[in-house]
């Protein structure tokens, strides 16, 4: 072997040492695991005797369970489609005012995010507290809501919880997108005869177009995930209404008395498509053929 | 005989988008003001209730007046760090789990992208691509094998020929666990190969001339002058584990073992009549948060508004 082979070789190894801890976990906890995830859609497996073997029987109960395709999905798109127009709008306004060069914009900016750093479980506790019978909301607005055991309330109250925690951190996305724009294209434009609408039409949508889709993307893959929020505040109740895939995933793989992690994988994998899916028909959608993100 | 006024003489009618832009002059700072503020009420309102009520005796848990903690007491969160003897191991464990998990993740991270960003190597491409992908994919689907892999095993009581293998890391309701599927992300790999692709390569030609190894030029030039992606990576790292409650809940059983947030939800499930001690005990675990964030606000922020993410 010569000089120039050895050297190589010894380059390789080095770079796969750097990589190694990577890939370990890439390998096991991605690989293996998505892997054995397909694997075990097609078994009956209730952690009590080895995985049996149930070719497509496991996918038929789940696409004919109630509790799946007449609550789970449907809430689950009802949450995305809900929350996510809502906090990127919301939190595209608040990053346009406070792109106005306006006085105690840091203050705002800290405040703005104070929700996101209290962490998801957190911020559902004190929400129960608020939002319970005679809580403070019901107070303050003189309201008599019993927002979390009422199946038209429940759903909605965790809705906006996740709206109220989430904005903050997309307004501090959508305002480094603002301000990555360079304002000599406004200088340009007010020299055309282009007033402030136009400008913000024709400049700064188009521009923002980027940002707006990876802020939409992370919507979307957060939201189609929810977990936490409903775990602590409702358990999927009242009446189901608040059963979500996610969180339907963890009850039939962890906790039904009856396990069923065959049926939570068939679950997890119908997941994971829809998402993969939605993210690519709203990238067409934003980018609109032509600009690539 | 028309009138023209010098200077407005070339001037276009005004357009109805033009009056609305001019009355709008007139007017954006009001509206934008007031949007902020009206938000910033918002987002203030549920932190601030909470630490005026756990300020409040446990009996008065829904009692007006509700903007100042009337009557005062401090009896809470004596309750909480004194008579629970839980509370103070749930700290300790969320501790131990964020930090061990930054550490190493800042550490792991920074070698791989390291490797991605400046080696040449067979499979770079390919293994790139699949770090991408793996990113798209929901924790969901990897949850059950995941969980297997750490606890139970895939396999239990493989035997071949008479030797007992194990298939499982034995880790369930063991804070490592917890730990070891975090210790190294494609999201931080990713954003490290991205950093270190955009420093100059000379630094690194000088220290080879010099005679330096990769490890060396790693540990000696490159960590040193990573350090503001490593703190940003580090940052959201922590306050991502931190509040980390899915994982944790799969593997964690016994309430001694629990993190904070997996304590303070099985906590309200025991103590729900308690809860002005709820309420303290959420600010406890926003607490170290939200000290970490006013120390290092310039890197929060930055390191949100570039990766988007609070859990990387």
């Amino acid at each position: 072997m010569d000089a120039a082979r050895k050297r190589k070789l010894r380059d390789t190894l080095t770079a796969y040492a750097f990589l190694s801890p990577y890939l370990f976990i890439f390998l096991v906890f991605f690989v293996f695991a998505f892997g054995y995830t397909i694997y075990l859609s097609f078994t009956k497996y209730n952690l009590l005797r080895p995985p049996q073997w149930w070719g497509l029987e496991g996918w038929r109960r789940v696409l004919t369970n109630d509790l799946f395709m007449k609550k789970a999905l449907p809430n689950t798109f009802e949450y995305v489609i809900v929350v996510v127009p809502i906090q990127t709008v919301l939190s595209l306004i608040l990053a346009f005012a406070m792109d106005q060069k306006l006085r105690f914009r840091r203050l705002f900016r800290t405040i703005y995010y104070l929700p996101s750093i209290t962490s998801s479980v957190v911020i559902s506790l004190i929400f129960i507290w608020l939002f319970s019978p005679i809580g403070v909301v019901n107070q303050i607005f003189n309201l008599e809501i019993n927002w979390l055991n009422d199946v038209r309330f429940a759903f909605p109250t965790i809705m906006m919880l996740n709206i109220f925690t989430t904005t903050g951190t997309l307004m501090l996305i959508f305002l480094a997108g603002l301000q990555d724009i360079p304002e000599v294209l406004y200088e340009a434009a007010a020299i055309d005869g282009a007033n402030k609408l136009q400008a913000f039409w024709h400049i700064t949508i188009p521009m923002l177009r980027p940002v707006i889709f990876f802020v939409v993307t992370v919507g979307v893959i957060g939201t189609f995930q929810v977990f936490d929020q409903i775990f602590v505040m409702t358990n999927g109740g009242p009446l189901d209404s608040t059963t979500t895939v996610a969180y339907l995933i963890y009850k039939w793989a962890f906790r039904d008395t009856t396990i069923k992690m065959g049926q939570a994988a068939v679950a997890a994998i119908i997941l994971t498509v829809i998402i993969l899916i939605v993210t690519l028909i709203q990238r067409r959608i934003i980018e609109g053929g032509g600009t690539t993100a | 005989m028309a009138v023209t006024v010098p200077g407005q003489a070339a001037a276009r009618p005004l357009s109805f988008s033009d009056r609305v832009v001019f009355v709008w002059d007139r007017v954006n700072k009001y509206v934008f003001y007031t949007i902020l503020i009206l938000w910033a009420l918002i987002a203030i309102a549920p932190l601030y209730f909470t630490l005026v009520f756990s300020l409040k005796p446990v009996a008065n848990a829904y009692d007006p007046p509700l903007f100042f903690p009337l009557p005062f007491t401090l009896d809470n969160y004596r309750e909480v760090v004194s008579s629970f003897d839980l509370f103070p191991r749930w700290v300790l464990n969320s501790v131990i789990v964020s930090g061990v998990v930054t550490v190493l993740r800042v550490l792991l991270c920074a070698m791989g992208g390291y490797a991605f960003a400046r080696m040449a190597f067979p499979g770079k491409n390919a293994l790139f691509v699949a770090m991408l992908i793996t990113m798209m994919i929901p924790g969901q689907v990897t949850l059950i094998p995941n969980f297997l892999v750490i606890g139970p095993g895939i396999v239990r009581d493989l035997e071949i020929g008479g030797v007992k293998i194990p298939t499982g890391f034995g880790l369930l309701d063991n804070l490592g666990g917890v730990i070891l599927p975090g210790i190294v992300t494609a999201f931080g790999v990713f954003m490290m190969t991205q950093f270190y692709k955009s420093i100059p390569k000379e630094m690194e030609e000088a220290a080879m001339i010099d005679g330096l190894g990769r490890f060396g030029i790693f540990f000696r030039i490159i960590l040193p002058i990573s350090r503001t992606q490593l703190l940003t990576l580090a940052l959201l790292t922590f306050q991502g584990v931190w509040n980390e409650f899915l994982w944790p809940l799969v593997i964690l059983r016994t309430p001694a073992n629990f993190t904070l947030p997996l304590g303070l939800q099985w906590f309200k499930g025991e103590y729900y009549t308690l809860y002005s001690i709820v309420l303290a005990g959420s600010l406890f675990n926003t607490l170290p948060i939200l000290i970490l964030f006013f120390m290092f606000q310039r890197y929060f922020v930055q390191g949100i508004a570039t990766t988007g993410m609070k859990d990387v």
